[in-house]
């Protein structure tokens, strides 16, 4: 795939982008959705070239890090800090989130309790079989893209009568986020970068709304520098056509249709209940819980932690809500790079990989040579 | 949000689980929520789940715009 | 209260706060304040030491005695001075198999053969089970001075020469866990940095073994120095595949991986390709490249600039927390 970062095909995309952003009657704005987009664009210096090309990218919503609320993460430690004999399996990102009560990373685990990074919740199922005298909990946060896995486990754990195995989730649905973000108003964008990953599992008709109630362009796209910049230049075309709809650019990697085996799962795992994101308050239907049936594998009542709908506060100052809905950008947030840096964060944003402020802390400082 | 990457499936048990070669590496997967993927098949992997089949030709299509990109403007 | 958390130790910003806050200040002194890997003293003698703790103690193309020579080995030999005198010190955890620890010190052995050092003296401590694990281990160092990095001397033009793949040892060490279900064929890239010092003599301007933090910490603190900005080019980089598949499925930067047997060394512009010819001729250093520059044009003092391979520009700044795959 190295094709995909030739950069003279890089070069040539960018200059297509340039004359077509100039024909437009303003300059355009896209937002790209997934925060795996927003880490791609600045790891491989994209977003300041195509802002040299007229094009201005704005971070979405995409990082579940990010929009888990406080309350969750304040749930994690507590349950690792309190139970012993626990092990709190997680992605690595999840464990530096600061909150009221610290990180998981500066929690210290009650005795003989700890926190495993895992790469696949298998692994903490895994760990489950091993040590059936151990209570294992996956601290689960994910969107489409990741649900499915944690559905399969859950099953699994069921079928095998594993009682030590339980999920804390922290389970997201982009499209109603996307529809609270349009219906919000606040952030005028001309068009969207969909996620490619999480498409692979819904398909591109739920994104349809965008283009039908709202008019506005958007494109499906895969990780590569090639790839986002052929996302980029569709949503151009179709905006300067009038024709906006929801065009597939990642059509190597996923399917219009999605993938029905995987929704299947989650539909049979979880249910959609209006759930509290961070910065983006109550959304309906945007969150996803276990079903009765397997209310069992759920660590939220299992050992009596906060209510699931519930917000939790953030850190003061923090203002990491208004990033998440693009309203303001990074550098907009008056501790930016001062009081909040990604060795003492004030908020998700400036811990997770994939969080706006740190991408644009680590990655958003570079200047054009001088000539 | 979605880290992910296309790997090959080397080993299929019938319980879905097995391998995928990565660029020489391998790495354990779940293949149940592509129950049409074979040995041999090209997959998106992300946490430790095969979440897609890769479409070979539309792959090679991909691949082939871009040759013509990066030749085009050598020129 | 505030603790010592595992991030002060992971070699990114906090623990240079916590050098420059607290250990300076208590200590600071001509020969400390140069923060070198070793230093310098009277009579042309250089000084360093090293603690070593790795999980698991043996790991594919290394273990935790080969790592105690050769850390401090080339702690040494990057600072100038060919190494010749080792402490050797063991802190156990009660339960340990003798085994294990026999195996650990015939590696020490046949280590400090190979890097051409003597242990000329030693200790062992004990501690209950559970205060440790299985084996601590402090090496201290003494070489013979040969030259002094030269920091003012770098100019624009100088080069920038990795003298091999980054992040093998870090991967060895992560594979060899048995976590996140990967395997390949990587192995530590742990060796003695000897083959480099003939450079000194021949006008090498500075060098810095690549460990914890990686490449771009390691410029990093080079850039912040100068009076120049540095670029590095990223296609320039070797890496190894295992590394490179690594890096991409669990989304860790290479450039702030640890590795145990590379260095860069800063060349004079017009002996990069002398130097680069001399690497490379000595096994260890096969894969050497040339991989940036020191920059007059692009960025601003004390910059460390990446172009990417795509052909996008951005700063690199060093680590600022230990290394964690992510997933989203």
């Amino acid at each position: 795939m190295k094709e995909l970062r030739d950069p003279k095909a890089i070069r040539r995309l960018l200059g297509d982008i340039g004359e077509k952003a100039r024909l437009l009657p303003r300059p355009p704005r896209i937002m790209e959705v997934c925060g795996t987009h927003t880490m791609a664009l600045f790891r491989h210096g994209l977003t300041p070239l195509l802002a040299e090309a007229g094009v201005e990218m704005v971070s979405g919503p995409g990082c579940p890090v990010c929009i888990t609320p406080a309350a969750i993460h304040e749930a994690a430690i507590t349950l690792v800090s309190e139970k012993e004999a626990l092990t709190l399996a997680t992605f690595g990102d999840m464990t530096r989130v600061p909150t009221r009560k610290g990180s998981l990373q500066t929690a210290v685990p009650a005795p003989g309790s700890r926190i495993k990074i895992v790469y696949s919740p298998e692994e903490a199922l895994e760990e489950a079989r091993r040590e059936p005298s151990r209570q294992v909990v996956f601290f689960g946060a994910g969107f489409e893209t990741t649900i499915p896995a944690i559905a399969f486990t859950a099953k699994r754990a069921a079928a095998e009568g594993l009682g030590n195995f339980s999920v804390l989730p922290a389970l997201w649905l982009v499209p109603p986020a996307l529809r609270a973000i349009l219906e919000a108003g606040e952030i005028a964008v001309s068009g969207f970068i969909y996620p490619g990953h999480v498409s692979a599992i819904i398909g591109a008709e739920p994104y349809e709304f965008v283009a039908r109630d709202h008019g506005l362009p958007g494109a499906i796209a895969g990780f590569e520098p090639g790839d986002i910049l052929l996302a980029v230049r569709s949503v151009l075309e179709q905006a300067a056509s009038g024709t906006p709809r929801v065009a597939l650019e990642y059509s190597r990697a996923m399917r219009a249709g999605g993938n029905p085996v995987a929704r299947a799962l989650m539909e049979e795992v979880f249910e959609p209940f209006d759930a509290a994101w961070r910065g983006l308050g109550t959304i309906p239907a945007s969150g996803l819980r276990f079903r009765e049936r397997f209310a069992g594998f759920d660590a939220t009542p299992k050992f009596g932690l906060a209510r699931l709908g519930a917000a939790g506060r953030d850190l003061p100052g923090c203002r990491c809500g208004d990033v998440l809905r693009g309203v303001i950008r990074p550098e907009g947030c008056r501790h930016f790079g001062k009081k909040c840096v990604p060795d003492s964060p004030l908020g998700p944003c400036m811990v997770s990989y994939e969080g706006a402020c740190l991408i644009h802390f680590k990655y958003g400082q570079t200047r054009r040579p001088s000539p | 949000m979605c880290l992910a990457v296309p790997a090959k499936i080397t080993r299929l048990e019938d319980s879905g689980q097995g391998t995928a070669d990565y660029m020489g590496s391998e790495v354990k997967a779940n293949f149940s929520l592509v129950p049409k993927a074979r040995l041999g098949d090209w997959v998106i992997i992300h946490a430790g789940f095969a979440i897609s089949l890769l479409d070979k030709k539309e792959a090679r299509e991909t691949l082939q715009l871009f040759k013509e990109m990066g030749a085009a403007s050598r020129r | 209260m505030k603790k010592v958390s595992l991030e002060l130790g992971s070699g990114g910003r906090l623990m240079r706060d916590f050098i420059a806050g607290t250990i300076l200040p208590s200590f600071g002194n001509p020969v400390l304040d140069e923060l070198s890997d070793a230093s310098h003293l009277p009579g042309g003698i250089a000084f360093t030491t090293d603690s070593y703790v790795v999980d698991p103690l043996f790991f594919p193309g290394g273990d935790i005695g080969r790592l105690a020579v050769n850390g401090t080995v080339n702690d040494l030999v990057v600072a100038g001075a060919e190494p010749r005198f080792l402490s050797l010190a063991f802190i156990l955890e009660e339960g340990l198999d003798l085994d294990v620890l026999q195996r650990v010190i015939r590696s020490i052995r046949a280590a400090a053969r190979a890097a051409n050092v003597r242990v000329v003296t030693g200790d062992t401590k004990v501690v209950r089970r559970g205060q440790g694990d299985k084996i601590y281990i402090n090496t201290a160092g003494i070489g013979r001075s040969i030259a002094r990095p030269e920091v003012r001397k770098i100019r624009p033009g100088d080069k920038v020469i990795l003298t091999g793949t980054l992040g093998d040892h870090s991967l060895a060490v992560i594979l060899a866990r048995g976590d996140f279900g990967l395997s390949s064929n990587v192995r530590s890239d742990c060796a003695p940095l000897l083959f480099l010092l003939p450079l000194w003599k021949r006008g090498a301007l500075w060098m810095r073994d690549v460990t914890r933090g990686g490449l771009a910490t390691v410029l990093f603190e080079l850039a912040e120095r100068l009076r120049y900005p540095i670029l590095v080019e990223e296609d320039k980089v070797p890496l190894s595949r295992p590394v490179r598949a690594a890096s991409e499925l669990l989304g860790i930067d290479p450039l702030y991986m640890a590795c145990e047997g590379k260095a860069v060394v800063i060349a004079p512009k017009a002996k990069a390709g002398e130097f680069l010819r001399l690497i490379r001729s000595h096994p260890l250093g096969r894969k050497a490249a040339v991989i940036g520059e020191v920059q007059s044009r692009v960025g601003r003092p004390g910059e460390l600039l990446l172009q990417t391979a795509t052909g996008g520009l951005r700063l690199l700044e060093p680590l600022t927390s230990e290394l964690l795959p992510r997933i989203c």
